[in-house]
């Protein structure tokens, strides 16, 4: 599928910004997205994927103008297991985010420069709210499934909640209801790599050097957190770039060498601040918030398919399993997969044959109920 | 049963049984509920409420095909998301010898539903006798059709066994039908029986 073009649609102008769970307002506002497949007459087939911390609204097929692959391309295209013959799949980059959508590196309409970290804080919710515009924009009334992983599953379960009405399915894939203190933690080390890098400069690095170093590290720290002790041993083993002892501190083992691969590509297409904006969105989702389990999805129609990685330990099993309780105990149409897979969190975007065949069977099965 | 494609579920007596059992529009948890044959016809017959619980991918897969609600957990971990009574019906067929520890899934599935159905091989089966006795090896059977090396029934037991152990439990019995070629048994059905299915409340 080539000639995917990202589109833009802006909305909140001023008086009618948006206003934000924190209760400010934003406005206007910009979302990037994409779609693929044709919207039936009776707009029933829509999906909405959404995307984990360093996602675009680049899901599937290959742009004209660089050839980059969609970062869910094995998932989704037309024949494959979201087969975009058959549905209309919508993707779009998050509020916040850096790759076409407002956020921090955006230029604050009062000011005339970059937001910075005027940007006001966001929360998950927001994110949703903002999905919640564009998918009316795109005058569909109700989604036949929402699906994402990691932070795209946070937006999953945000989605059930506050729109229960608006989807007739959802697929949360490890994720969590309420991020650890373990989880939080690593998060902070990679936006603490950000704000101590001397460039970072309060976030008014717009136009200077960015803090790349620091996004780097973030990156690394993130990446060792989607693999697993296995994956890593399989990938690098001990071998090392040079295939001997250097005696030097540089990146002489494979694994070091991929690390800082890792961590130089991801300047080259992140925005520092959108970094620690997400993150913190990610930190501060908890869907739980004291309440008893059985209520926070009462009264869900939606069919829920959760899916988890038994080798995934940055969002371990037992969080998905936790979901998929909540969801028992309210009576929530439920499936949970637990696969099999040694490429830790990294599985979902990675492992996509079998949750591939999962979601394909699933999708049917909603599609097929009316 | 399990893992093999039955041609017309309804017409086994087994099947057939259960599904007098289980009332209209009831909910129903089925422990180890394979490729959800079982289910599926409950859903259509009965209008339940259904979940499954399997561990097998592909036969997770295949409920999925079917629509069903199912979860990939282990039995043997237990039930304890459910609170008490929260369902009408728990149904332990043909996985009842399978599970780790029988005594304590029995006991979840008793304090979680009104109403628990357990179906097994009776492993004391007039041909299992015979074989045993005289040709002195483990029997290989049609309601036990594998091999001592490659089996996943861990525990051997009678339909006098299952009844016994009841009683002692103060589990009661509410109604029992044993089967052999696909028709009820009613005499010595510890002999002549090849499945035991019970209907069972505490």
């Amino acid at each position: 599928m080539h000639n995917i073009k990202t589109k833009q649609f802006t909305f909140a102008f001023p008086p009618n910004e948006l206003i934000l769970e924190s209760g400010k307002k934003l406005g206007p506002i910009t979302i990037a997205y994409e779609t693929y497949g044709k919207l039936n007459k009776e707009k029933t087939n829509a999906i909405l994927v959404t995307h984990a911390l360093s996602g675009d609204a680049h899901a599937s097929g290959s742009h004209e103008e660089d050839g980059i692959v969609g970062w869910w391309d094995k998932l989704i295209g037309p024949e494959k297991f979201i087969d975009t013959n058959k549905f209309f799949v919508i993707c779009s980059n998050i509020l916040g985010g850096c790759r076409g959508s407002t956020g921090p590196a955006s230029i604050n309409p009062n000011t005339k420069k970059e937001y910075a970290t005027d940007f006001p804080i966001i929360s998950i919710g927001d994110i949703v709210n903002v999905q919640k515009e564009l998918v009316g924009h795109l005058n569909i009334n109700k989604l036949l499934s929402v699906i994402g992983g990691s932070m795209g599953g946070m937006q999953v379960l945000q989605w059930m909640i506050t729109y229960p009405e608006k989807i007739k399915s959802a697929i949360p894939i490890a994720t969590t209801m309420k991020h650890t203190p373990q989880q939080i933690a690593f998060n902070e080390v990679g936006r603490q790599a950000i704000i101590s890098d001397p460039n970072w400069k309060k976030g008014r690095y717009y136009g200077s050097k960015i803090p790349a170093k620091g996004l780097a590290l973030a990156r690394m720290i993130g990446h060792i957190t989607y693999m697993s002790d296995d994956s890593m041993k399989i990938k690098f083993g001990r071998r090392f770039k040079l295939n001997k002892e250097n005696y030097k501190f540089g990146a002489e083992f494979e694994v070091e060498e991929y690390l800082h691969y890792r961590g130089d590509s991801f300047v080259k297409r992140f925005d520092p601040n959108s970094y620690l904006y997400i993150t913190k969105a990610m930190d501060y989702f908890n869907i739980v918030n004291g309440k008893r389990l059985g209520s926070i999805f009462k009264g869900l129609k939606a069919k829920v398919l959760v899916i988890s990685f038994k080798s995934d330990w940055l969002y371990p099993s037992q969080q998905s399993q936790k979901i998929v309780k909540a969801c028992k105990l309210a009576w929530v149409k439920t499936t949970y997969c637990n696969i099999s897979s040694n490429y830790g969190h990294d599985a979902f975007l990675l492992e996509v044959k079998e949750e591939g065949q999962i979601i394909k069977h699933f999708l049917n099965s909603v599609l097929s109920k009316d | 049963m399990k893992g093999i494609t039955i041609k017309n579920p309804e017409n086994l007596i087994e099947f057939k049984t259960i599904l007098n059992w289980i009332n209209e529009e009831s909910s129903v948890l089925d422990l180890g509920c394979g490729d959800g044959e079982l289910l599926s016809l409950l859903v259509k017959k009965k209008r339940v409420q259904a979940q499954g619980i399997e561990i097998n991918q592909q036969a997770i897969e295949k409920c999925i095909i079917k629509g069903l609600n199912v979860f990939q957990e282990d039995i043997d971990s237990g039930l304890s998301d459910y609170p008490e009574k929260s369902l009408d019906y728990v149904i332990l067929n043909q996985t009842f010898q399978q599970v780790k520890k029988p005594a304590f899934v029995l006991e979840e599935a008793l304090r979680v539903s009104r109403k628990t159905i357990v179906g097994f091989p009776n492993f004391l089966h007039l041909s299992s006798r015979l074989k045993m006795c005289f040709g002195g090896k483990v029997p290989v059977t049609k309601s036990l059709p594998y091999k001592w090396y490659d089996t996943p029934n861990l525990h051997f037991f009678s339909i006098a066994d299952f009844t016994e152990y009841c009683k002692t439990k103060g589990i009661k019995i509410e109604e029992t039908v044993v089967i052999s070629k696909n028709k009820k048994v009613r005499v010595l059905p510890n002999i002549f029986g090849e499945i035991g299915l019970f209907l069972l409340s505490k």
